[in-house]
């Protein structure tokens, strides 16, 4: 899977003659299925750079090859119809219908009407639209987030090998923001399209980056790798401080809940006697315990106190569980379930909510410190 | 994902909408007056010579060629025009054309009229290219407006799907500029039947020779039924824009 899709070669881009290149002998690989994010300062040039690629900017010098073909002098119309490209301002054509935007390309190349009415239907469910609701409205009838889907749609809609996405998800509030980042992952693992991905936003970059591409000025790459590598070991200054302070944070978002060790707690299985849980505890020397139903579901956490003040049944006392984890879960999650748990923990279950272990702050820690860059 | 049941009324545009209904209704009422002048008014011989059928019939239709003709001139000069000078490249040409027919709208109507006049001499010719001339601003001026106001995304979005520049002209520029220009044009018919009054100076006929000879001859009912002629003709035409503005505009919009 490491083939390289798209190769821009030593591009040059010059605006204005005499004024610095906005592009500056420029080299990029982009490997077929990967999601590669150029991020950087505003005006570094990763607008221009992913125009270059579609060729909606032509490059003052260097080529650009679209998998081993060199593109930079082929019809640029033909070339654009085979890349799919989605704007920050989402651009939806006012005067057409949700269904007509989708449908722009396919009529370009000379669909049959059943099959773009069928690939329209398709889309919209894709980005999970209702068509019946959806297809005859016109853009305005949307709102931003709707607004975002249909651009993300038209650009998929002739089924583009290569897509080209510049902010795409930029003016949008942050829980839609979340919500259509995560939407778009999710889409993205069956899709498998090769995609540039432009964003200043470096927590958007780790979250949907399978590399980065931290660009300066004049599009000069300052690093090229995976989100892990990049926050462990930043390759200079300027990379480091665009990180900002944040990256071994930052790193949670990457690692899943699976990635650490779990501890093992004492557990008692209800229905339990009052005498014969505190005995359980005591012989563990613990102070508390989990409680688990008959199926394995953690049910609270019980502690000696709370044990010997109340004469309540047992599985009313002691303290419910606030959040449980999932394997699947980020790191982040788990810190943030942690914090509100109230021994410090938060239990892990697994699909079918059976328990798995705990996840605490030592091992949480153990993992970054391990993690951290030495330097 | 939650659908959002957003109930999105029809836009319901004042402006647009208080013109389809208050035109007519203007034009209707002043053609009730006139209708009455006409019937109630005791005619003398002076006003009866002036205010023959036949020589109506013959004004007005003079007026309408001549609003319609010079308007028809406009349109087809000065929309392709205002697409020309909207392409890439060309922004010192537009600004050079903008502002030489800013001058030729600042002369009087009458002042252009007599200086084709020198030209070309007597006839409906002489009038309509003037007019034409006169009128040409506002609908290039909407054009370049007209093709100016769509958002920079949506073209970009277009030329990035893969549209070539015409497509991108005929299916996304020009649609969405059809309501300003065609806005443009409505002004430009009105001027030009309005100016088509003046036609009687260079021997063009039209309305505008009975509202002259009602006032050298002094007699007011002709002025009226002359210039009430004029303005419902203005406004049934208006009207008409206003029609086609209303269909023409694409939905969405
Ligand atoms: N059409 C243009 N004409 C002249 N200079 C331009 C043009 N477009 C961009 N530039 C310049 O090229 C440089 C890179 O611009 P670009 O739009 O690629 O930046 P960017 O990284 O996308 O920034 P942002 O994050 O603000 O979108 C900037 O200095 C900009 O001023
Ligand atoms: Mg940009």
């Amino acid at each position: 899977m490491s083939e390289v899709l798209i190769r821009l070669d030593n591009i040059w881009k010059t605006y204005t003659p005499g004024e610095p290149a906005a592009v500056r002998n420029l080299y990029l690989e982009v490997m077929r299925g990967e999601v590669l994010v150029l991020v950087g300062p505003s005006g570094c040039g990763k607008s221009t750079t992913l125009r270059l690629i579609n060729r909606l900017i032509e490059p003052t010098n260097g080529k650009i090859f679209l998998d081993d073909e060199d593109v930079t002098s082929i019809n640029a119309s033909d070339l654009r119809r085979r890349i799919g490209y989605v704007i920050q301002q989402v651009g939806l054509f006012p005067h057409k219908t949700i269904a007509e935007n989708i449908a722009t390309v396919p009529k370009l190349l000379g669909w049959k009407k059943d099959e773009i009415e069928a690939r329209v239907d398709e889309m919209l469910e894709l980005v999970s639209m209702d068509p019946a609701t959806f297809k005859h409205r016109f853009p305005k009838e949307l709102s931003g987030g709707q607004a975002q889907r249909v651009g993300v749609a038209r650009a998929l809609a002739a089924n583009p090998d290569v897509l080209l996405m510049d902010e795409p998800f930029g003016a949008i509030d942050p829980i839609t923001r979340d919500k259509l980042q995560n939407e778009f992952l999710r889409l993205q693992q069956d899709l498998k399209k090769t995609i540039v991905f432009v964003t200043h936003d470096i927590d958007e970059a780790i979250k949907m980056g399978d590399r980065i591409a931290i660009l300066r000025d004049g599009s000069e790459i300052a690093q090229i790798d995976t989100p892990e590598n990049i926050l462990t070991d930043p390759a200079d200054e300027f990379v480091e401080s665009f990180l900002g302070s944040g990256a071994i944070l930052k790193g949670l978002t990457l690692k899943k809940v699976r990635d650490i060790e779990l501890q093992m707690v004492t557990t008692l299985k209800a229905p339990v006697l009052r005498d014969q849980a505190l005995k359980t505890i005591s012989d563990n020397n613990d102070s508390f315990a989990l409680l688990l139903d008959a199926d394995d579901q953690p049910l609270r956490w019980l502690d000696e106190r709370a044990l010997n003040r109340t004469n309540q049944p047992i599985e009313k006392s002691g303290r419910p569980i606030a959040v449980q984890l999932q394997p699947e879960d980020t790191l982040q999650d788990a810190l943030s379930s942690m914090l509100q748990s109230s021994v410090g923990m938060s239990v892990v279950v697994d699909r079918q909510g059976k328990y798995l272990g705990c996840c605490t702050i030592e091992s949480l820690a153990k993992l970054l410190v391990h993690e951290s860059p030495t330097k | 994902m939650t659908l959002v049941n957003k109930t999105t009324k029809p836009q319901f545009s004042y402006a647009g909408n208080l013109n389809l209904i208050v035109t007519p209704v203007f034009a209707f009422l002043l053609t009730l007056l006139a209708v009455a002048v006409w019937n109630y008014s005791v005619f003398d011989q002076t006003t009866e010579s002036i205010l023959q059928p036949t020589l109506l019939r013959t004004q007005l239709w003079q007026t309408i060629v001549i609003g319609i003709a010079s308007s028809l001139i406009v349109i087809a000069v000065a929309v392709p025009l205002g697409i020309t000078i909207t392409r890439r490249g060309w922004p010192r040409l537009k600004n050079f054309l903008v502002d030489t027919l800013g001058l030729a709208q600042a002369l009087p109507a009458y002042g252009l009229i007599v200086i084709f006049y020198t030209f070309l001499g007597t006839g409906m010719r002489t009038v309509i290219y003037a007019l034409a001339l006169f009128s040409l601003l506002p609908v290039l001026r909407n054009t370049i407006v007209g093709l100016e106001q769509v958002d920079k995304s949506v073209i970009d979005a277009g030329r990035g799907m893969g549209y070539t520049n015409l497509q991108v002209l005929l299916k996304i520029e020009l649609p969405l500029a059809v309501p300003i220009i065609i806005a443009g044009i409505r002004t430009a018919v009105v001027i030009n039947v309005g100016m088509a009054a003046l036609a009687f100076l260079v021997g063009a006929g039209g309305l505008g020779e009975t509202i002259n000879s009602g006032l050298k001859l002094n007699r007011p009912t002709a002025i009226f039924i002359g210039a009430s002629m004029v303005a419902i003709l203005a406004l049934v035409l208006d009207f008409l824009g206003a029609l086609a503005e209303k269909y023409l505009k694409p939905k969405g919009i």
